[in-house]
């Protein structure tokens, strides 16, 4: 079967794109899968850093692109997990240097050979952002639960819609269960039904992710971290399983406990 | 005894609701790409042109964008004044 090209797009900058492609990319390689995660970012290489890989670039998209070097050559074998592969961004160009059509070309070239490729999409609505899903089968965008984060995603999706590479699915990144409980955070309700798209992955804040992006380390290599598990259930659900979504909240809550109590008296 | 209740579930208006009913104005707006003001007017020329055809009650009228899924509808309701019955002879 050709392998599916998974393009990973916010709208809004800052939200966990690169951490996302990393760690969905990580977690898809640790079930046996081959993949090669592209980061389409021109100008603002970061998925070499996020992956640790950083020293070991030697050419780039740019160069594939323009035949400076051959695909394989471009692409760097992860250090923790033998089936995962970057194609790193070119620094020192911009998003001109890459077409859509480049982009449909390199993911057919990879497709035969790897069971995923995903796309580092960079943020904004302009050509980096075209470039990164021209080649898509299945869009993802990230957002965090707050304001700004929402409308933007709201945008992109929008314009997914209207290439015709929709539906896209959401993934919420950093929701702090605490706050939410609190009434000071959006919830996960909240932001799709504001959003009104299928939800692929639910990401709690965790300090690990942080930690483990110092050290250049998957954290889905983290068995301890809750978002490194839910990392591991978005490449499930991109597999094709049904995996449910984990309650957020602290079961031992006398707040959770009082208003399941509630809520089962009214129904 | 409601607003201690609601406060226990956390359902009085906190932050969260606040930012939910703002986005929920501001995604209506940004997906048709009609600001507000132009909502206003498209309302009341709307609402012209349907008095010119029958008597309405303009203060009750209610005109609205909703949303169903990723589509936006425009809803409106506007209530009609009963006619006036035709004295006989006159």
């Amino acid at each position: 079967m050709p392998g599916k090209v998974v393009t990973i797009t916010s709208g809004k900058g800052g939200v966990g794109k690169t951490t996302a492609t990393a760690n969905i990319g990580a977690a898809l390689a640790s079930y046996s899968q081959k993949v090669v995660c592209v980061d389409a970012d021109i100008g603002l290489r970061n998925l070499d850093v996020v992956l640790g890989l950083e020293n070991r670039i030697v050419y780039d998209l740019v160069d594939v692109v323009e035949g400076r070097c051959r695909l394989r050559q471009a692409m760097i074998r992860d250090k923790h997990l033998g089936d995962l592969f970057l194609i790193p961004a070119a620094q020192t160009r911009d998003k001109s240097a890459v077409s859509p059509s480049d982009m449909v070309r390199l993911c057919d070239e990879l497709r035969p050979d790897y069971d995923w490729i995903l796309i580092d999409s960079p943020a904004g609505i302009e050509r980096g952002f075209r470039n990164a899903i021209a080649p898509a089968d299945i869009v993802l965008v990230v957002t965090n639960p707050e304001v700004s984060a929402v409308r933007d995603a709201d945008r992109i999706i929008g314009l997914i819609e209207a290439e015709e590479k929709g539906p896209a699915r959401l993934v919420i990144n950093r929701l702090k269960p605490e706050m939410v409980r609190r009434g000071d955070m959006l919830s996960a309700e909240d932001v799709l039904d504001l959003l009104a798209v299928e939800l692929i992955g639910l990401i709690p804040e965790d300090e690990h992710v942080v930690m483990s992006t110092n050290q250049g380390t998957p954290i889905v290599l983290n068995g301890k971290s809750k978002a490194g598990q839910a990392f591991r259930d978005i490449a499930r659900r991109l597999q094709g399983e049904q995996v449910p979504f984990p309650p957020l909240e602290d079961q031992n809550s006398i707040f959770k406990r009082v208003s399941r109590l509630f809520r089962a008296g009214g129904n | 005894m409601a607003s201690f209740i609601e406060r226990l579930l956390g359902r009085d208006q906190k932050s969260a609701r606040t930012a939910k009913e703002r986005m929920r104005l501001v995604l209506v707006h940004d997906r048709t790409d009609l600001p507000p003001g132009e909502m206003d007017q498209l309302k009341d020329e709307l609402i012209d042109v349907i008095s010119r055809h029958v008597e309405i009650e303009r203060a009750a009228a209610r005109i609205e964008m909703t949303q169903d899924g990723r589509q936006q509808r425009l809803i409106a309701d506007i209530p009609l004044r009963p006619t006036r019955r035709r004295r006989v002879g006159s």
